[in-house]
């Protein structure tokens, strides 16, 4: 076994997190970073968390992740950061050429107490910062939150510090889409466009990091938001922000500086939340919800039907960030399956009141948890067991242990491709997720079944 | 291609700082080195701070000593002490394969534990919180030893993790014990490497002193198990007749560290990472240590037959000469059936702090040619060979890493070799405790390049349009984006073993897969040329 340690008595722990369900705030920053054209993200601390940030999300999207880092030693630690930011941002520039520079601190710097606002005025005074050039920063000490508050940090940075406008409506909306995927961007993307809609959508990773094979190394590829977009989102008729622990923040603070008006929506995942999403959209659009996204979303609840035997009353344990498990948890209850153990690691009571609207009278049995840990979800698996497991790839320990059908889901997946080029927002994505679902939950069928009643026709 | 038409080095060193700031073009100059005809003085700047802003492969000390030194052991839970994302990218990133000797025996190399420290600590401390943690640790795996791993915000706070060690050591009755290994420390892993080899040193090695059966005692020190490189390790020890007591650390345990002091002789594999704990075990207890490496079929058949002369029974040279001749045609079949398919062409290496040397052996024997190599942490005795240790300066950056002063155990210090027997293996040209560094089996006219940068990774890229790059992850996919493969040579790209015989036959394979797979041929669309010319005629 793999997890041979795991008890199935429970005993709480105050101090102890074993196998945890979340990571550090750095991570989403970065993330996020590499959702605006030719920036180059920065790391403020000491060199090791910008390595150990680029691998992961290197062993996620399988691309090249670029990030710089001010590499601190002892004495930086103990005199403060200043001088090697100003270093690096001069070498940045001078070596890597970006447009944009997007500081984010560790731990370190936010334990030494280093003021990052105030060391980058001084990098403009110096002359560190070419005309033209842009660096903006947020503040992610990882013993808050965890890496969904540094992605929500860095996208409220960029709504900030990024934003522009000329006091003039403009026909177009802003989509803050969440901690999806760069496929989820496109997908978003296209489903505005077919209702009609000039969007700019901050940050987009579409082109960043699944950027195609061409034989040439492109340091800053072809996606993200341009600088010359986000100078415009202040004159945007509205924000469309996608997931409250994503993109609450940096709408909100969008509307309190420009006045644009926001709604905050579930991630749509599934059929209810895309169908929110779509509607959301409508009193920007001249036209009306065009038949092609009525077929598809006419396909979604085809499958489902035609499907729905095989779904139904299915125990599903899931685990990962905030956003996407409410929006899946809400996905799986419209399948008529029951998602019984719903965990986060990340810390927040809205998360368990949202949780409690999908789950209270549907699966009245449904434990779920904020501030979480993976060991705990597999002790509550070995009480009672699932017929399906959904979350990242760490939940492969606990698939192969307790043998239950495993869907990929989440951040990180580190053994498995698609995740980063086939959506799982909107109808389409739908049909993508239920097709994985499906498709393991049937192989296991196909695998535990007696002879007799082995089935070619399913 | 012949060797006339390999480009010029040190043109090559010009292109790759042009781009830099005076400053930095001035401290990047000396990590570059082209190796001369005669190497004697090559000599190279390593082991000191990176630029802030240059995009590096380093990693902290931190890395070094919880991923790299510790993380193959599977029976000491190891605690890390600070908020969350430390102990998140270090769980079951590295590969380390481990084989409990049952299937209830202790493994907790699949679980990551660590304090989760959250700002209350940051701002009144974390140490109760420690305390907690390994009190719920040991309530609920009863494990024999505990390793806490102190990270940034860690030293900064003032919280003691030693103190907390040994009173939590006191109350549990089992062996806790800390590391001082916060990531700013030092300037890239190999602080964390030193850290891990003290503790271990100070904590662990030594405390088991009953007798071990056998013959041919040995450590194999540096080997980590990536991809099972030790288990192919460990069946060619038992062929050959030694007795391996422990491995630090790959598919490790804790007794057997507990007893590594009872050997007739510790083999060093990553000189980087290990040689304190090799010095450390000769000067307490008498061992002697020998450099080997079992990466590359030659270099595997040379160490294994140093090692038996170092013995010099001749029951054991007989059973080592048995064992290569037995393990050597199918090396040699795999070699001419992959060398025309290989041949002559370039190899580029920068990785880690000795695979950067060893992995050179490989491509040698296929007949491909490495042009340039350096190591990501690794020490100026790494490159030039220990001989410049006594000229080395400790600069402030590594001062604070602690030197440990060890000294003879007058109850167990045993020299295991006489005066005349070590004069002896000198004149076979076996030098006990001691390294050569890369850069004398490096040819000239080809560079050797320390902490290499993102952007002089690009330009040698360009410049030699090498048929495949040796790196890690952060570098693998941006290697490929130019249409030229990236060997990950930390991961393996999740493949391997390459140790030993048998492992230099899977990399010969691999590389030539890798090299020579069709895709790299598919990259252009079919109409990208007609079109391109159609471009070119109508723009003039
Ligand atoms: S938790 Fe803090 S110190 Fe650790 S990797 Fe994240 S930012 Fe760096
Ligand atoms: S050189 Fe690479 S393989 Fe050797 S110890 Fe260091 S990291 Fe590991």
């Amino acid at each position: 076994m793999l997890l041979r340690h795991t008890p199935k008595e429970i005993n709480p722990r105050k101090a102890l997190t074993i196998n945890p369900a979340k990571t550090c705030q750095p991570i989403g920053a970065i993330y996020a970073s590499l959702g605006i054209h030719k920036c180059l993200p920065h790391s403020h601390g000491a060199q090791g968390c910008c390595a150990y940030h680029r691998s992961t999300l290197t062993r996620h999207y399988k691309e090249p992740i670029m990030a710089a880092t001010s590499s601190f030693t002892e004495g930086a630690s103990v005199f403060g950061g200043q001088a090697n930011l100003l270093q690096a941002l001069d070498n940045i520039f001078t070596i890597y050429n970006p447009d944009i520079v997007a500081i984010h601190t560790t731990c370190l710097s936010e334990t030494i107490g280093d003021d990052v606002p105030q060391i980058i005025s001084k990098a403009h005074e110096d002359g560190k910062i070419p005309e033209g050039k842009v660096v903006i920063s947020a503040s992610t000490p990882s013993y808050v939150g965890s890496h969904i508050t540094g992605f929500s940090n860095m996208v409220k940075s960029m709504a900030l510090q990024l934003s522009g406008g000329e006091g003039r409506k403009n026909d177009q909306i802003n989509i803050i889409p969440g901690w999806v995927e760069p496929a989820d961007m496109r997908e978003l993307k296209r489903l505005c466009q077919e209702m009609g809609l000039n969007t700019i959508m901050f940050p987009d990773t579409s082109g960043v990091v699944d950027s195609p094979q061409t034989g040439k190394f492109q340091m800053y590829p072809q996606g993200g938001v341009g600088l010359h977009e986000m100078r415009r989102i202040g004159d945007s008729e509205a924000t469309i922000a996608l997931g409250k622990f994503t993109s609450q923040a940096a709408a909100e603070a969008l509307d309190a500086k420009y006045k644009v008006p926001c709604q905050i929506l579930d991630l749509p995942i599934g059929l209810k939340a895309t169908d929110r999403f779509i509607n959301a959209l409508r009193p920007y659009s001249r036209l009306k919800v065009p038949e092609s996204i009525n077929y598809e979303r006419g396909r979604l609840v085809d499958m489902i039907t035609d499907m729905q035997q095989y779904l139904a009353g299915k125990r599903v344990a899931l685990f990962g960030d905030p956003d996407q498990l409410i929006s899946l948890s809400e996905f799986l209850v419209d399948l008529d399956m029951r998602p019984v153990y719903v965990l986060t690691g990340t810390r927040g009571k809205k998360f368990l009141r949202r949780m409690q609207e999908i789950l209270g009278q549907a699966v009245p049995e449904a434990k779920v948890q904020h501030a979480g840990d993976i060991f705990l979800l597999h002790q509550w698996i070995k009480n009672e067991p699932v017929d399906l497991l959904l979350g990242n790839s760490y939940g492969k320990y606990i698939a192969r242990d307790e043998d239950i059908p495993f869907v990929r889901y989440g951040f990180p997946i580190t053994d498995r491709v698609g995740h980063t080029y086939f959506p799982s927002v909107g109808y389409q994505g739908g049909m993508q997720l239920l097709e994985r679902i499906l498709g393991v939950l049937l192989d296991r069928k196909d695998r535990d079944t007696p002879e007799e009643s082995f089935e070619l026709v399913m | 291609m012949g060797k006339t038409s390999l480009p010029d080095a040190a043109k090559i060193k010009d292109e790759l700082l042009k781009v830099y700031p005076t400053k930095v073009k001035r401290k990047r100059s000396k990590h570059i080195t082209v190796i001369s005809p005669e190497k004697e003085g090559d000599s190279i700047q390593a082991n000191v701070r990176t630029v802030p802003g240059i995009i590096t492969q380093r990693g902290c000390c931190y890395a070094g000593c919880r991923g790299v030194v510790l993380g193959p052991t599977r029976d000491i839970v190891q605690i890390i002490h600070g908020p969350v994302g430390c102990a998140y990218y270090s769980w079951l990133t590295r590969r380390n394969q481990t084989r409990p000797k049952s299937a209830d025996a202790p493994n907790y190399m699949t679980y990551c534990f660590t304090t989760d420290m959250q700002e209350e600590q940051i701002i009144f401390g974390g140490e109760k919180k420690l305390k907690q943690a390994i009190q719920e640790a040991y309530d609920l795996l009863h494990p024999k030893a505990i390793g806490i791993f102190a990270t940034c915000p860690v030293g900064l706070i003032g919280d003691d993790v030693h103190q907390v060690s040994r009173e939590m050591s006191r109350e549990l009755g089992i062996n806790v014990f800390g590391f001082s290994c916060e990531g700013y420390k030092g300037v890239s892993q190999s602080a964390g490497h030193h850290i891990a080899n003290n503790q271990l040193f100070k904590h662990v090695v030594g405390l088991d002193d009953e007798p071990i059966a056998g013959k041919y005692k040995i450590n194999l020190l540096g080997e980590y198990n990536i991809g099972g490189d030790a288990f192919l390790l460990e069946e060619m020890f038992a062929e050959c007749g030694f007795t391996l007591v422990s491995t630090f650390s790959g598919n490790s345990s804790y007794d057997d560290f507990c007893k590594s002091h009872n050997v007739d002789l510790n083999l060093v594999m990553c000189h980087r990472s290990i040689n304190y704990m090799a010095e450390m075990m000769q000067a307490k207890f008498g061992i002697p240590w020998l450099k080997i490496n079992f990466i590359g079929a030659q270099a595997t058949a040379d160490s294994l037959r140093i090692i038996a002369r170092y013995f010099g029974d001749s029951e054991l040279i007989d059973a080592v000469e048995k064992y290569i001749a037995q393990e050597m045609p199918e090396v040699e079949k795999a070699q001419a059936e992959l060398r025309p398919r290989l041949e002559g062409k370039l190899a580029l290496l920068f990785v880690g702090g000795s695979r950067a040397h060893h992995y050179q052996e490989l491509f040698k024997e296929i007949g491909m040619k490495v042009v340039g190599a350096g190591y990501e942490f690794a020490h100026r005795d790494d490159y030039e060979g220990r001989k410049v240790l006594d000229g080395l300066e400790v600069d402030a950056d590594s001062r604070n890493i602690e030197e440990l002063k060890v000294e003879k155990d007058n109850t167990r210090y045993q020299a295991r070799l006489s005066a005349e027997k070590k004069h002896e293996l000198e004149k076979q040209g076996i030098t006990l405790n001691h390294y050569e560094g890369m850069i004398p089996s490096m040819e000239k006219n080809t560079l050797s390049i320390d902490d290499i940068s993102q952007f002089e990774q690009e330009k040698l890229l360009e410049l030699y349009k090498p048929a495949i790059f040796c790196a890690g992850i952060k570098e693998k996919y941006g290697v490929q984006k130019n249409g030229i493969p990236c060997k990950q040579l930390h991961s393996y790209d999740y493949g391997g073993p390459y140790a030993g015989f048998r492992g230099a036959i899977n990399f010969y394979r691999e590389i030539d897969r890798i090299i020579n797979t069709r895709i790299w041929k598919l990259i252009d669309a079919p109409w990208k040329e007609e079109e391109q010319i159609r471009a070119d005629f109508a723009a003039s």
